[in-house]
């Protein structure tokens, strides 16, 4: 009989746990790196981009070599990752933030009641308003969207409900995917084009910058839209047809009804996302001084070709138009913002009692 | 339908255009000579932004989707879209007054000491106005759309695939490199290339900042640039006539079709994504 007995063997210890940097590490580091960038940046007189671009790269190499010393070289790769994640988070931050505050304290100073009622019409050497420009904005918008709601609408209505799986509606979903891609100006030489040819060449006028811009607004709402009607349960539609009501009916009574909610926050965001837009309008409305009410007779104003012009274009009183167009920027975010916040809020207003 | 419309309009006005006599096109033999330099700088500016972007743009979504507590995740997606609420003019604005000015050293720094990369070749603008600033501003724009795109991507990664990696020991970017890259590669790629239509679309921040001589030179840094088309498009429009304004339009039927290939690719790409996935 052999000896099973193995003589007991020595092992050498090994740790459960290895070495961990402290929870803390990261923002050690960071306050670290910011600091000496600080000291070495203040020294040398940089600016503040400079201080910042030295922290972070202090920071990056600062936690990569300590985790490396205390840790492993995986745990190492791991924090310079995360750290870089949050490097560029913080990078695609700062134009917002910046954007946003130069917009507000420059264009502040600008904003007041006679700004806001007053056109550029025979304004010379003192600041006008941009009281046209609101209008033609409002106006060319709501052309848009009186365009595109119905065609935006109906065309969803129909992927949904009618064409479901078949060849067709998958073309056109394919196709209004692409046209969500179509470069503005290019909506608006469209309108040019399409204008010129109807009413003779060079045509101006508020109503191609509606056609143009709903040329942009109809792929959104159709998208939107869409969604939202496929989240309509089929419980409800059959529960209809179940009680004798033809398809029509049961789709303006029972279908839309159900989601409204959603397709008013997606032609408001539609909306919002339209009424910046300059280069088309720029070709199709041209510009004026005066207040014009009429879509369909001559040039018309709108908030972002003021912009452009009054900051590319300042004739004899530059200091004067370049604060106007600071107001104006201010005026269209407002306006941009309140449209999203309103489309968040009707969401949460429009949407079908639940019951219970 | 309306697609079809946009081609067959712009074709028609643009037609007496590829045709013009070299007069009405400001001295180029014909319309090739004369479009040719645009298509570049559209390029140039459209690729420079992406590649600024594209960094960015996945660090951010991958902040979102693994890194961020669930309620800053929350405030960071809103920020992004309100990065994306903003008008283009009003980034243009900002681009010409504010961050135009503030790269003016980093120019003259980068042509005195990298000059001898063709790149930075110089002379360094003075105004900060060059392609390089219409660059940055371009993939400010885009960025959102990027972000947006690969978050959903990365946040529809298998949970079971995450967990298995962590369980194996993998530290998070191993989890991520393992599991959530190569499920989320081509979303990434269609995100980029929905980025790139956007940029070479993207007309109003490029005219205001870019100031264009219509050149072509891989010079980034200096004040001599060239144009893009929709820029181009933007700044002339209103002073040309007749036969130039077709020429103009022209050169937008060029630009839509670069930028139908381009969506159409990245749309075909998500198509068989999906049914790859539906399997």
């Amino acid at each position: 009989m052999t000896d099973l007995a193995t003589p007991p063997q020595e092992h050498t210890h090994v740790p459960l746990k290895h070495p961990r940097l402290p929870s803390s590490a990261p923002l050690l580091a960071a306050g670290i790196a910011v600091a000496a960038s600080a000291i070495v940046g203040m020294t040398l007189g940089w600016g503040v981009a400079g201080i910042g671009a030295l922290a972070i790269v202090l920071h990056l190499a600062g936690i990569t070599l300590w985790s490396r010393a205390v840790e492993n070289a995986r745990a190492a790769t791991d924090r310079l990752v995360t750290s870089l994640v949050w490097v560029a988070l913080l990078v695609a931050l700062i134009p917002l933030v910046s954007l946003i505050w130069k917009v507000i304290t420059e264009g502040a100073n600008a904003l007041n009641g006679r700004f806001l009622t007053w056109s550029m019409r025979n304004v010379i050497g003192e600041p006008g308003g941009i009281y046209h420009a609101i209008i033609g904005t409002l106006l060319i918008t709501l052309a848009a969207a009186v365009i595109s709601v119905p065609v935006g609408l109906l065309s969803a209505i129909y992927l949904v409900e009618y064409g479901g799986q078949s060849r067709l509606a998958a073309w056109i979903r394919f196709l209004v995917d692409v046209m969500t891609g179509i470069p503005s100006i290019v909506a608006g030489l469209f309108a040019y084009a399409l204008f010129s040819i109807i009413f003779g060449p060079g045509t101006q006028m508020g109503l191609g910058g509606g056609v143009a811009l709903s040329l942009l607004m109809i792929p959104i709402v159709v998208r939107s839209a869409e969604e939202m009607l496929k989240l309509v349960p089929a419980d409800l539609r059959e529960a209809s047809y179940a009680l004798g009501v033809p398809k029509w009916r049961t789709i303006i009574k029972v279908v839309l009804p159900t989601a409204m909610a959603g397709i008013i926050t997606g032609v408001t965001l539609a909306i919002a996302r339209v009424i910046g837009e300059t280069a088309p309008l720029l070709i199709i409305c041209g510009s004026t001084d005066s207040v014009n009410f009429d879509v369909f007779h001559g040039q018309m104003a709108s908030l972002p070709v003021f912009i452009y012009s009054s900051y590319t274009q300042p004739g004899s009183n530059p200091e004067i138009l370049k604060s106007m167009a600071w107001g104006a920027a201010l005026v269209l975010i407002i306006i941009v913002m309140a449209l999203n916040l309103f489309a968040r809020l009707a969401g949460k207003f429009f949407a079908p009692k639940r019951g219970r | 339908m309306a697609l079809a419309g946009v081609a067959i309009f712009l074709t028609a006005e643009g037609l007496p255009g590829l045709t013009a006599s070299s007069e009405d096109l400001k001295g180029h033999a014909n319309f090739l000579a004369y479009v040719a330099p645009l298509v570049f700088g559209t390029l140039l500016a459209a690729v420079i932004a992406l590649l600024i972007a594209l960094p960015l743009a996945i660090g951010v979504a991958l902040a979102v989707s693994h890194y961020a507590p669930r309620r800053i995740a929350v405030a960071i997606g809103y920020l992004v879209d309100l990065l994306a609420a903003v008008p283009s003019v009003v980034y243009g604005l900002w681009g010409i007054a504010f961050l135009g000015p503030r790269l003016v050293p980093v120019y003259e720094w980068l042509a005195a000491h990298l000059g001898f990369i063709p790149f930075f070749e110089g002379p360094a603008s003075n105004t900060g106005r060059t392609i390089f600033t219409a660059s940055i501003v371009l993939a400010i724009m885009v960025l959102p759309i990027i972000t947006a795109i690969s978050r959903e991507i990365f946040v529809q990664t298998p949970r079971l695939n995450e967990e298995a990696a962590l369980a194996l020991g993998a530290t998070r970017w191993e989890m991520v490199r393992l599991a959530v890259l190569p499920y989320a590669r081509s979303g990434i790629v269609s995100a980029a290339m929905l980025g790139l239509g956007r940029a070479l679309g993207e007309t109003m921040a490029v005219a205001m900042v870019l100031s264009a001589s219509g050149v072509v030179t891989f010079d980034l840094i200096s004040s001599t640039n060239p144009s893009t088309i929709a820029a181009n498009i933007a700044l002339t429009f209103a002073d040309a006539t007749g036969i130039q304004r077709n020429a103009l339009i022209a050169s937008g039927l060029v630009l839509f079709v670069i930028t139908f290939a381009v969506n159409f690719a990245a749309r075909a790409i998500v198509e068989r994504t999906d049914q790859g996935r539906a399997r």
